[in-house]
Order: C-alpha cells, then sequence, then structure tokens
C-alpha cells in the first residue's frame, strides 16, 4: 500500500489483503538495512487473522522514497504520522533491532496522547540500549559497505540451516540477507542519497533516548531475544527490560529471529 | 573472512542447508520418501497453503530433503535459493517459463548443449517464445538481437562444442544496460570453478546429473537465483517483468515482487512453475546428489588436474590435429579462461583426431577404461564420437558447420589414475593409425 505522509511517498506491505483501519492494528517496523519483506512470515498470518498490517518500509528502504530520515526519533515521528494518516485507533508496536527502537519511541509518543491512537502493545524483537555500533564497523560501512554487509549478515544469523526458511524452503538464509542489504544500499546510493549502512548503523550509535521513552509508556511490552544473539546480545538488553518491566522471551536464534524462528515471533505476536 | 558465522566453500558443500535432524539425531541428511507432510491443524493447513507460514505440504512443491540441496546448492552459488527440478532441461524450462510467454522472446549464445538448443529453436516457437542465437564472443550481436519483447539473454558458462568461455561480465553488462537479466548454465564448470553471480549472472541453471551428482547415477537440474537483478526497477523502465510486479491470479492476486524483495522469482517459479509444471526433483534424487556436493571441492579439483595431463598428452600426439581445451594457448579464450576460470576450464572437452570417420570409431572401440556413451561428468572417464553418434545424420559440410570434424571425439576425464587414462589413450591413437585405409 502505498502511502503519502509528510509530503513524502511512503509504502507499508499489508499482509496481502486489504488494509481495514476497524481491525486492529499491527505496525512491524524493520530494523537496520532491512524492508518489510523480513516479517513475510509474521505479517502475512496477521493480516489472515484478523488484524490491520502495516509492515512498513522505513524512508529510504524499500519503496519508500528517501532521503533516509536523520535519528530514531524522526522515524518514530514518521511511524506515528502514518499510523494515524491510515485511520488506526488501535495498534501494536513491533520492531526488530532499530526498529525496535523506532516503535519503542513510537509507543511513548502515543502513550503520551498523540494523536489519539492507543498503543496496545510493544515487541521490541532483537534488540539492545544502548545499541552501540563498533567504530570499527562503522568506518568499515564508509570504506567498504560491501565487505560491513557480509560481516553484519554472517553476525545476524546463528545457523547453516535454518528451517524452514523465509519465506520458505529452498531458501539460502545468508545468501538472502546479503542480497536484500545489498539492494538496498545499491538504491539508496543510485537515488543519490549515499551510504544507508552508515546512515543506519549510526543512527542506533546514537540513539539515548531508550529510558526516558520507557518512562513514559504505558502499555505491556516483550522483548523478543536470541540466545545465540551477536549483533545485540541479550545481556544488552537486561536495563532496557528493567525499565520496561518487560516480559522476556529468549529463542534459540541469532539477531534475525523472524527468519530463523518464524514460528516462534509468530506464536509471540499472536 | 571464513569462520563459523562466515563459511568456506568446501565447509558449505558439507554442511549448508542441514543440521543434525532434531526428531533423531541423524547427522546426514535424511531421505524424507514422503509425498506429503501432515498439518498440525486446520488453521496450519490453510496457513501453509496461504504462504502464511513456511512448511512442506506436497512434495511436488517441496520436501524436506529436497530443500536441503536447493540450500546447498545456493549457499555454493552466493544465490539466495533454488529450486531442484526433474532435469537440467526441466531447470532451464523453469527459467524461461517464470518469465517468458507467447510473444516473448529470448537472445541466446549460438554455442549450446544440444538439448537447449532443441528446447529454444524447435519447441519454444510453438508456444509463442522466440530466440534469436548469437555468437557468445559477438557483444555487437547480443546487443542487436535485443527487442522490446526480450526477456532474458543465455549463454553457457564453457560453450558446446567449442569450449566457448561466456565473458559474463560483458555479456551481463550489456543486458543489464538494458533492465534485463542474464541466465547462465553452469553444468560444466559447477561453482567450484566458477560462480557466476560473482561476475554479474542473475540466474543460474545446472543439469546436476553431472558434476553435481558426480557418479552418473542420478538426474536432476538446479535453477538459482542471485537475488541481485532488481525486477521492479527493471519493470518500472520496460513493464517488462509483470509476472513478477503485478497481481497474480493464480496465487490470489499475489504480487511476488512485494512478498519478497529478493526472492521474487523463485516464488513465481516454485508456486506457478513447479506447482502446474510440475518437474520436481524426486527426493531420492536430491539424496543422491548431495552425496555427490560433499565431495564436490576433491573431486573437481582431481577432474581439472587430470584432465590438464590428458590435454598436454593429447597435444602432443602426431595423430591429433586439434586440442580445444582453454587452458591450450591456442584455444581463442586462453586469455579469458585464464581470467574467469583461474582453477581450470572443465573436464569436458573435444579433439580432432586426423583422418576419417572410421579411424575415428576404430579410437573409440579400442578404449578400455573410456565408456562410451553419452553423458558428461561421471567419476569414470566418458568418451563419444559426435560424427557417428549424436550428429550421425549430418553429412561432413554441416559437420563442419555444427563445429565438428569426422574425427571429432568428446572426453569427460574421470578420477581413475591419470598414468591409466593416458595409456589408454596411446594405445585408441595407435588403433585409429592402423585403421587408416
Amino acid at each position: 500500500m502505498k502511502l503519502a505522509t509528510g509530503g513524502r511517498e511512503g509504502y507499508a506491505y499489508t499482509g496481502g489483503k486489504a488494509f481495514d483501519p476497524a481491525l486492529p492494528g499491527v505496525a512491524l517496523v524493520h530494523g537496520a538495512m532491512n524492508d518489510h519483506s523480513v516479517w513475510a512470515l509474521q505479517s502475512r498470518w496477521l493480516a489472515h487473522h484478523g488484524h490491520a498490517v502495516l509492515a512498513v518500509d522505513l524512508p529510504g528502504h524499500g519503496r519508500s522514497a528517501g532521503p533516509a530520515l536523520p535519528s530514531v526519533e524522526a522515524m518514530a515521528d514518521w511511524l506515528v504520522a502514518l499510523i494515524a494518516a491510515v485511520g488506526l485507533k488501535r495498534v501494536a508496536l513491533v520492531g526488530h533491532s532499530m526498529g525496535s527502537l523506532i516503535a519503542l519511541e513510537a509507543a511513548a509518543r502515543l502513550a503520551e496522547g498523540a494523536p489519539g491512537v492507543e498503543a496496545t502493545r510493544l515487541v521490541m524483537v532483537g534488540t539492545a540500549f544502548p545499541m552501540k555500533v563498533a567504530p570499527a564497523l562503522l568506518d568499515t560501512a564508509v570504506a567498504a559497505p560491501l565487505k560491513a554487509i557480509d560481516s553484519v549478515n554472517a553476525w545476524s544469523l546463528s545457523t547453516l540451516a535454518a528451517k524452514p526458511a523465509n519465506p520458505g524452503p529452498g531458501t539460502w538464509q545468508h545468501g538472502a540477507g546479503r542480497a536484500l542489504m545489498r539492494r538496498l544500499q545499491a538504491r539508496y546510493a543510485q537515488a543519490g542519497h549515499g551510504n544507508l549502512f552508515h546512515h543506519d548503523f549510526a543512527a542506533c550509535d546514537r540513539y539515548t533516548g531508550a529510558l526516558d521513552a520507557a518512562a513514559r509508556l504505558s502499555c505491556p511490552v516483550t522483548l523478543l531475544l536470541g540466545a545465540k544473539d551477536q549483533m545485540t546480545q541479550p545481556k544488552a538488553a537486561a536495563s532496557l527490560a528493567a525499565a520496561l518491566r518487560a516480559e522476556i522471551v529468549t529463542l534459540p536464534a541469532g539477531h534475525a529471529l523472524m527468519a530463523e524462528r518464524p514460528d516462534a515471533v509468530l506464536a509471540a505476536l499472536r | 573472512m571464513p569462520g563459523a558465522s562466515d563459511p568456506g566453500f568446501d565447509t558449505l558443500a558439507l554442511h549448508a542447508g542441514a543440521a543434525p535432524d532434531p526428531a533423531t539425531g541423524a547427522r546426514a541428511v535424511p531421505l524424507h520418501l514422503s509425498t506429503s507432510f501432515v498439518f498440525e491443524s486446520s488453521e496450519h493447513a490453510a496457513s501453509l497453503f496461504n504462504m502464511e507460514r513456511a512448511g512442506h505440504v506436497y512434495s511436488r512443491i517441496s520436501n524436506p530433503t529436497t530443500a536441503v540441496l536447493e540450500e546447498r546448492v545456493a549457499a555454493l552459488e552466493g544465490g539466495v535459493g533454488a529450486i531442484a527440478t526433474a532435469s537440467g532441461q526441466a531447470a532451464l524450462h523453469l527459467a524461461i517459463a517464470t518469465l517468458a510467454g507467447a510473444g516473448s522472446h529470448i537472445v541466446a549464445s549460438s554455442a549450446l548443449y544440444g538439448g537447449s538448443h532443441n528446447l529454444l529453436h524447435y519447441t519454444l516457437p510453438r508456444f509463442g517464445i522466440e530466440t534469436s542465437f548469437v555468437k557468445p564472443g559477438d557483444f555487437d550481436a547480443w546487443r542487436a538481437a535485443i527487442r522490446p519483447s526480450t526477456k532474458l539473454l543465455f549463454g553457457e558458462t564453457l560453450g558446446n562444442p567449442g569450449l566457448d568461455v561466456l565473458d559474463i561480465p560483458r555479456v551481463a553488462a550489456i543486458a543489464h544496460a538494458q533492465g534485463l537479466p542474464l541466465l547462465v548454465d553452469s553444468t560444466l564448470t559447477t561453482p567450484w570453478l566458477l560462480r557466476p553471480f560473482e561476475h554479474g549472472a542473475d540466474l543460474v541453471v545446472h543439469s546436476a546429473t553431472k558434476f553435481l551428482c558426480g557418479h552418473g547415477t542420478v538426474v536432476g537440474g538446479v535453477l538459482v537465483d542471485s537475488g541481485a537483478f532488481d525486477w521492479e526497477a527493471a519493470s518500472a523502465g520496460s513493464g517488462r517483468f509483470a509476472e513478477l510486479t503485478q497481481p497474480y491470479a493464480g496465487f490470489h492476486g499475489m504480487v511476488f515482487a512485494e512478498e519478497s524483495t529478493v526472492g521474487a522469482f523463485l516464488l513465481r517459479a516454485r508456486r506457478e512453475g513447479l506447482r502446474d509444471f510440475g518437474a520436481c526433483m524426486s527426493p531420492h534424487t536430491a539424496w543422491t546428489i548431495l552425496q555427490g556436493i560433499e565431495t564436490l571441492p576433491l573431486r573437481m579439483a582431481r577432474h581439472v588436474a587430470s584432465t590438464e595431463q590428458v590435454v598436454r598428452f593429447l597435444a602432443a600426439q602426431p595423430m591429433v590435429a586439434r586440442v580445444g581445451h582453454p587452458l591450450l594457448e591456442s584455444h581463442p579464450d586462453h586469455a579469458l579462461a585464464q581470467t574467469l576460470l583461474p582453477r581450470g576450464s572443465g573436464a569436458v572437452f573435444s579433439f580432432d583426431l586426423k583422418g576419417s570417420r572410421a579411424q575415428g570409431k576404430a579410437f573409440i572401440e579400442a578404449l578400455k577404461l573410456f565408456s562410451h556413451l553419452a553423458n558428461v561428468g561421471d567419476c569414470r572417464s566418458l568418451v563419444i564420437h559426435p560424427a557417428s553418434t549424436t550428429h550421425f545424420r549430418m553429412d561432413d559440410a554441416a559437420l563442419a558447420q555444427a563445429g565438428i570434424g569426422p574425427g571429432t571425439i568428446r572426453l569427460s576425464i574421470g578420477l581413475e589414475d591419470p598414468a591409466d587414462l593416458l595409456d589408454d589413450l596411446a594405445r585408441a591413437l595407435k588403433a585409429a593409425e592402423k585403421a587408416a585405409p
């Protein structure tokens, strides 16, 4: 579904169903260097089981026009505006990695009453706070972005045999993750916007607002963590979990939880 | 840097797509000889059918053993995924049928395996798909042959019968400049010798019957997608790939490029092509090919090392007029092969005996280790004399047109002791010499 928010052309996958804002909403927010397709095995099911699904492409990612927004807070503002624009009144916010921070910020904004939308739940998948990024990786992102992509792709996956594979059997998850990041990086550069990898990871690195946002929240929170996650290790979510008084669900997966444990992630969202 | 998170080729050949079986602990890949798989509930069944969840329903569409093979070949090629098919021909047909229909056009190398040439030249026109053939090294011809209706460019990494090396970077650049994908048949090279995606190809097909299986036991094919071709961007410019970018009535209006940003092609190929044409691979075949792939790096190293010995031996024989292998400086694509195929240009090649068809037959019949049959890529060495077998209806002029002489012999070098192979060839050459009229 194409959407225009704040003068920008945006896109959200609605799970293969026409979007009906009268249904309970679920906003799925991808992480750095990803797009809506990382939620393939959650979004389509939710849409066919009574939910109004918005699996967004963040600005500058996938089908949403660039440039990317400069901070986690700005991306949260965009998400809140988008949710209001489509007419949802109640929405569960679900985010992965960088998207989990955006979802947190968005939930805090909704808790404060703007713009008349209730956040029913927050699910932070593969999250940590602070989400610091090694300076060496940021340097590599500038000097050799394809190398940085390969590194992050390898660190995001914990197995050579993710079953049943996303979006289905016969998919080589390592190849799919790399191809998606390469595609997004290339599209962004071709559009004249620069280096998306560096932009996204720098935005994660700079973000400091999680504990403040947590203090403003009123909805229940679940942290969905990968026991074998090398990107956002479970222990790095401990202070955030305490501040949020969150339920913690730990899965035997790496950072790419939706791809490696699609059914378990879906079960946690149901 | 290869390691636990980012393994190297040999490790992937053993492990990609497979882990110890969670139900039994079996370490080797289990053979799931089952047509169908039990649903947990009616709701689970419906969600699998509607692609809301992933899993196996019916082995024409997917199977746990076959999926391991698909993921492993995709890993070795550096692709996003793969589909295993009943044969290499079925893989080629699946690739074409996913993108092309009546009114579509293909530009293909003229140096193709005979079966592929038959499909493109004789059979597909009956279904409204035309092909223009160009010499693989004539880049102006590739460019000039592209039409608004063209859907893909197609060539073999090593062409038939002269082992023309496809200049993948240049042909891919021509394709991409026109918003088209390049499909490559990589059967003779396997990913151990060449990974076409690293040079710009977008799709790869294999006859897995050959070196991937490696033992001459089963027939199968694999279609691999790099995930690099941007179907939406290409479609926006030309309207060409509506199959992937517009709603598909055959699957609830699904837009494959929306469902999967980098896996759209394989989704349609599986959900339409396997579903409707049905040329799936048997799980038993997949299991057998997996056994072969586990030793692919070891076997390919030996294949090309022995081939080099045989090529150099034959090139020094007075009864041999020409040896057509790119490792020789006399081959027109020697320099290109050094760049694209540094590990070697494969283990299948042809050479020309001096003399008549009768001398060619005498040579074949004198061989003891080389098996006379119509296949390549076996662990056993193979030989065929095209003039008296696959091309026997042609006169000498027609043979010459096809790049085949009356004394052309095709060899596929196996894994026997190289000295025994040279001994066998020396004896047969002597027999051919004696058969001179």
